[in-house]
């Protein structure tokens, strides 16, 4: 329990999937324009992250690694992905059509989102990690830790982002710089401020 | 021998229609494998030679593919083709693999490939689809390079490997900058690249 406790902080902080692995950069870049869209993507982000990344754990665990079928893993992984994220879809149209019609063509492309899949591709590393690191994803509670810690940080960049963003609007950047140079620049700076976190022992 | 439309898919994105530097498609990858340019190098030919290859499986079968699955058929033939390189890579250059780790995994994810054959293959013949996905592949290839060469030549004063910044001058008081070996300063790099890419092709355009 403890060990999934340090983990999930750990990925939301250290480890953010933005700032520390430049994952689901292309979404993180393309909505952070207003707070409201980028909270719905983020939530949709958490949401999508904690159903496929123990859904993928267990594959791995029970399915791909004791049959030796390991480089199998991509095609299965992005299969499991693209098919969770078409149910949301539909879950999200039917529950709430405004969130739906804001978050528009980003729902679908959180299947091609480098988060989740990238979240994946990290579970599948550290199941081979010694059980007393830090790092190591031991158990089904681990995998659900380590997909809610990336799933939230990656919710707490976009929106941090786009209320900088708004700010923004009011400066007066040079123009070939504006728009996503600008942009671009503000990440590395946020991410300067985020490697803080790397410090930190939980 | 080159129709012009098949120039223009080759050579747009080159330039004037850059994924990484217009069309902002691919950046995950771009900013992580571009601490030296050796891993940048072996990145950038995988993606080109995969969203050839895919721009051109895609074209061949678009006409068959139904409309609703169209993203599901994609993204198999991507993973397929990237499975094949990944398994390559492990196999003959098995240092540059792990160097990469779970980023070769990620080219599957990587919109370039995505964006393009949503855009490109889907609707275009196989030859133009094909100057198409080479053209983005050496787009993308080419920003990975530069800012490769920028870190790894300030960073760490080597180039592929080779001690570039002579011994001289670490003497005479020089020393590598650490910033540039951070991931921050990857975002600052690409924003100072689009920066400089903008300002000539606005400047052009008048």
């Amino acid at each position: 329990m403890e060990h999934a406790l340090s983990l999930l902080v750990r990925t939301m902080f250290a480890d953010n999937m933005v700032f520390a692995f430049f994952l689901g950069m292309c979404s993180f870049l393309a909505v952070s324009k207003d707070v409201k869209t980028s909270a719905g993507l983020g939530v949709a982000v958490i949401f999508v992250q904690t159903i496929t990344l123990p859904v993928n754990y267990l594959l791995q665990v029970h399915v791909l690694a004791p049959l030796g079928l390991g480089y199998l893993s991509f095609i299965l992984f992005i299969a499991v992905i693209a098919a969770i994220t078409q149910l949301v879809e539909m879950i999200v149209e039917k529950v709430s059509p405004s969130l739906y019609s804001t978050l528009g063509i980003f729902l679908p492309l959180i299947a091609v989102n480098c988060a989740i899949m990238g979240g994946s591709l990290f579970m599948q590393q550290r199941v081979l990690l010694e059980p007393e690191n830090v790092k190591a994803i031991a158990n089904l509670g681990d995998a659900f830790a380590f997909a809610i810690g990336s799933g939230l940080g990656w919710m707490l960049a976009i929106v941090c982002l786009a209320g900088i963003r708004e700010k923004m609007e009011y400066n007066d950047v040079p123009k070939p710089l504006q728009g996503i140079g600008i942009t671009f620049i503000t990440v590395g700076l946020m991410a300067l401020a985020f490697m803080c976190f790397s410090g930190l022992n939980i | 021998m080159l129709s012009k439309q098949t120039k223009e898919a080759f050579l747009g994105p080159l330039n004037a229609n850059n994924p990484v530097l217009v069309q902002i498609l691919g950046i995950c990858s771009a900013l992580a494998v571009t601490v030296q340019l050796k891993p940048a190098l072996v990145m950038g030919i995988s993606v080109t030679i995969i969203v050839a290859l895919a721009n051109v499986v895609i074209a061949l079968i678009r006409k068959s593919i139904p409309m609703r699955i169209r993203i599901i058929v994609q993204l198999v033939v991507v993973a397929a083709l990237v499975t094949i390189v990944s398994e390559i890579l492990k196999a003959f250059a098995y240092d540059v693999a792990m160097q990469l780790s779970v980023y070769i995994g990620l080219i599957i994810t990587n919109c370039i490939l995505m964006g393009r054959l949503e855009a490109f293959a889907m609707t275009n013949n196989v030859k133009d689809s094909l100057m198409d996905g080479l053209g983005n592949g050496f787009g993308y290839a080419m920003i990975l390079v530069i800012v490769a060469f920028v870190r790894e030549l300030f960073g760490s004063g080597k180039l592929l490997g080779y001690q570039i910044i002579p011994d001289s001058w670490y003497e005479a008081g020089y020393s590598n900058c650490g910033m540039m070996l951070m991931p921050a300063m990857a975002l600052v790099l690409v924003g100072c690249v689009i920066w400089a890419h903008r300002s000539i092709n606005d400047k052009e355009g008048k």
